[in-house]
């Protein structure tokens, strides 16, 4: 139950954040292009961007987080599935999402 | 005089009555009516007869009512009445419903008072006094005026996905009892509504409140129970 009420919470905490992060992140990207930035400038400005890449990275987070939870609870009233197996899967699949997004992030940097 | 066409609900098969149309009559009194004329072993329930006892529920041309306050006047659709008992919930014949897990789960969501100052059930020896114009006691009196219909049950989607989701109803309940300043169970009560079965499976899309018939508002019942719960966890 604990547990359940956790999972809203964070459900909620990183709906916020993304409502700021994907603001942010579609402003940038309408300047950028507005700006007339090449593809290559606009890497060689991510390069060794530190604050980029945190902001990135836990915006993957969240919508890992966000989305497999929407998932799961979503599952559960068309679908039925309910129970630990399907949260582990549902886990899984929320840091997968993140993962994807994180190394994106950390490609730009590196990049 | 013009008739009324009535189709009820038995079993897997509807059947069909015609019934003088009237002036004045409510849902309740047209089954009475089949039930008294036409087919004498018809299946349904009622008390009062005046809206209080929250027996007479049933589904309505589509939407659940409290069939004993519900003039056919305002509901007939083409001078026709399509009669099925509550949803949500098992059928014993015809239109009685089986309460049981309606109020199991107010048992469930801890819709029982629990004396503050009286744990073993005695009797205080004085009044609360509860001032009428204070917050808590306001809250607590939007929605004390349950009957227990099952009208909002019946209207609510997360009841018929998940068979284990408390409902409005008792979460209604259970939001009153938090708000009364009496009550000594609020940490119990909270754990007990929390979760997947409880308010955080709410979707917020108020059918209960818009179908309740005594206009109470159970859905932000629900989102006070939420409230309370994110701002108790943050504070454990
Ligand atoms: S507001 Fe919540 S309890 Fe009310 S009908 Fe909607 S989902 Fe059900
Ligand atoms: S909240 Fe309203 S609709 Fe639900 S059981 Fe109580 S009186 Fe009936
Ligand atoms: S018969 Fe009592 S509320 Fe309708």
């Amino acid at each position: 139950m604990r547990g359940q009420v956790h999972l809203w919470a964070a459900q909620r905490v990183s709906a916020v954040f993304l409502a700021v992060a994907v603001f942010v992140h579609l402003a940038t990207i309408m300047l950028a292009v507005r700006g007339g930035l090449s593809a290559a400038e606009i890497v060689a400005r991510l390069r060794g961007a530190e604050g980029w890449l945190a902001f990135y990275a836990v915006f993957a987070l969240a919508a890992g987080i966000h989305g497999a939870i929407g998932m799961r609870n979503i599952a559960g009233e068309w679908l039925g599935w309910r129970g630990r197996g399907f949260d582990a899967l549902w886990l899984g699949i929320g840091l997968l999402t993140a993962g994807f997004g994180i190394r994106a992030a950390w490609g730009l940097y590196h990049a | 005089m013009a008739q009324l066409k009535v189709r009820i609900q038995r079993g897997d098969g509807m059947a069909e009555y015609g019934v003088a149309a009237r002036e004045n009559q409510t849902v309740l009194d047209v089954v009475t009516e089949i039930q008294r004329e036409q087919q004498p072993d018809l299946a349904y329930r009622f008390a009062c007869r005046v809206g209080m006892c929250g027996s007479c529920a049933m589904e309505v041309n589509g939407v659940a009512r409290w069939t004993c306050r519900t003039h056919v006047r305002k509901v007939a659709e083409d001078g026709t009445l399509t009669l099925r008992p509550l949803a949500n919930l098992p059928v014993i014949r015809d239109l009685a419903t089986d309460m049981t897990p309606f109020f199991d789960k107010w048992a469930r969501a801890r819709g029982q008072f629990q004396p503050k100052d009286a744990p073993n059930g005695a009797v205080p020896a004085e009044f609360a006094v509860v001032p009428p114009s204070s917050p808590k006691r306001q809250e607590a009196d939007a929605g004390i005026e349950c009957i227990g219909c099952g009208v909002c049950y019946a209207s609510c989607d997360v009841v018929s996905w998940n068979p284990d989701y408390l409902g409005p109803a008792a979460m209604n309940r259970a939001w009153t009892l938090v708000n009364d300043v009496r009550d000594g169970g609020r940490r119990e009560r909270l754990d007990a509504v929390a979760g997947d079965a409880g308010c955080h499976s709410c979707h917020s899309t108020q059918g209960c409140t818009e179908r309740c018939p005594k206009n109470l508002d159970p859905s932000s019942a629900i989102a006070g129970l939420k409230r309370s719960i994110f701002w108790g966890v943050l504070a454990r």
